[in-house]
């Protein structure tokens, strides 16, 4: 059991401190062994921090808000995106039919999937309309998932969960699948992954982030239709 | 870069007022994202060296950005204990197959069109 000094508890650039401390340790530790996903540095970032606030016993809602500057920029990095979508439009319409066909279906799959999934597994139907939208950016996500009649933080943490996951996996599971083109690895990471999984292939390549960040975009539209009905057919 | 940052920040701005004035159901950075991108693909000269810089610096730490968000995974542990295997199959299940069907989707229609003028080739990893 660890006592923050309250001068060092109150000081406003404690827990961003910590934040950037966490992700440079965790982008250190994959840098280490050389790229391996599954140390994923946001992965390794969230577990330190959650460690640490065990330890000091801080409530996450403290943490948030000492936290918020560093949250606050992901807005502008959202709306980034743009960059790379602009410099992949040629790309991009001459791809579009089946870039519309492949979100569609990667959208509807992960829905369904993730409804039948867990109701398969015995699990309540309160975690399976959580599970439903999670993998559209987090604040659709909530919004959906409240709707729907799931808990909107579960929707939350469920959509960060599964963006990490897209991060580790994408990369050796594509390969294996002998997926080449850098348009359907981002259109995937950000149909599967929302946010993080953008992050991700943004890291990889700059058409991969593009077509990630498009991802994002129109698959917050197209589950935010598709959900209910799908939920409706799924016996929910 | 002064000027790239506020315009990042107005896209977003313009977004969330659109959002609330017109109830979309996107969120305001996500609009402001497709109103930035329309913006440079009609007006090219906005698209200076400071806008590529502040954006990518942005974008190559979006990770870091994830994590006063990500930490809140720490409230939910319970469920986590409570339903261990639907929630991780439920995860891991819909998660993977999403991502290999969005994938090989697009990836089989590029392969239809690869013989087109101006297929795909130079954005394909080796």
């Amino acid at each position: 059991m660890l006592t923050l000094p309250a001068e060092l508890a109150a000081c406003p650039l404690l827990w961003p401190g910590v934040t950037l401390a966490a992700y440079a340790i965790g982008t250190t530790i994959q840098h280490r062994l050389r790229g391996l996903a599954l140390a994923n540095p946001v992965l390794i970032a969230i577990l330190l921090v959650g460690a640490l606030l065990k330890a000091t016993s801080t409530p996450y809602a403290v943490y948030f808000a000492g936290a918020l500057p560093i949250h606050l920029l992901l807005g502008p990095a959202t709306v980034a995106l743009a960059v790379p979508l602009v410099a992949a439009l040629p790309l991009l319409r001459r791809s579009l039919s089946g870039v519309a066909l492949a979100l569609v279906a990667g959208a509807a799959l992960s829905v369904a999937s993730g409804l039948l999934l867990v109701k398969a597994l015995g699990g309540s139907s309160s975690l399976a309309l959580s599970m439903a939208p999670k993998s559209v950016t987090t604040p659709i996500a909530m919004a959906l998932a409240q709707n729907l009649g799931g808990l909107s933080s579960v929707a939350a943490s469920l959509a960060i969960a599964g963006g990490i996951l897209v991060a580790i996996a994408a990369k050796p599971i594509l390969a294996l699948c002998r997926v080449r083109d850098w348009r359907a690895h981002g259109l995937a990471a950000g149909t599967a992954g929302s946010g993080v999984g953008a992050a991700h292939a943004i890291r990889l390549h700059q058409t991969a982030g593009a077509f990630a960040g498009l991802a994002v975009g129109l698959n917050g539209l197209v589950t935010a239709v598709l959900v209910g009905p799908i939920a409706r057919l799924c016996g929910f | 870069m002064l000027k790239a940052l506020l315009l990042l920040i107005a896209a977003q701005l313009t977004g969330t007022a659109l959002q609330s004035a017109a109830h979309l159901a996107l969120p305001g950075p996500v609009i402001g994202l497709f109103l930035l991108a329309l913006a440079l693909a009609a007006r090219p000269a906005w698209r200076s060296p400071g806008l590529d810089q502040v954006s990518g610096g942005l974008l190559r730490h979006m990770g870091l950005l994830f994590v006063p968000a990500g930490v809140g995974l720490i409230d939910h542990l319970d469920l986590l204990r409570a339903e261990t295997l639907p929630l991780l199959g439920g995860l891991v299940g819909s998660t993977l197959l999403s991502l290999v069907a969005t994938a090989l989707i697009l990836e089989w229609h590029g392969r239809l069109r690869v013989r087109l003028p101006g297929g795909p080739h130079a954005h394909v990893a080796r």
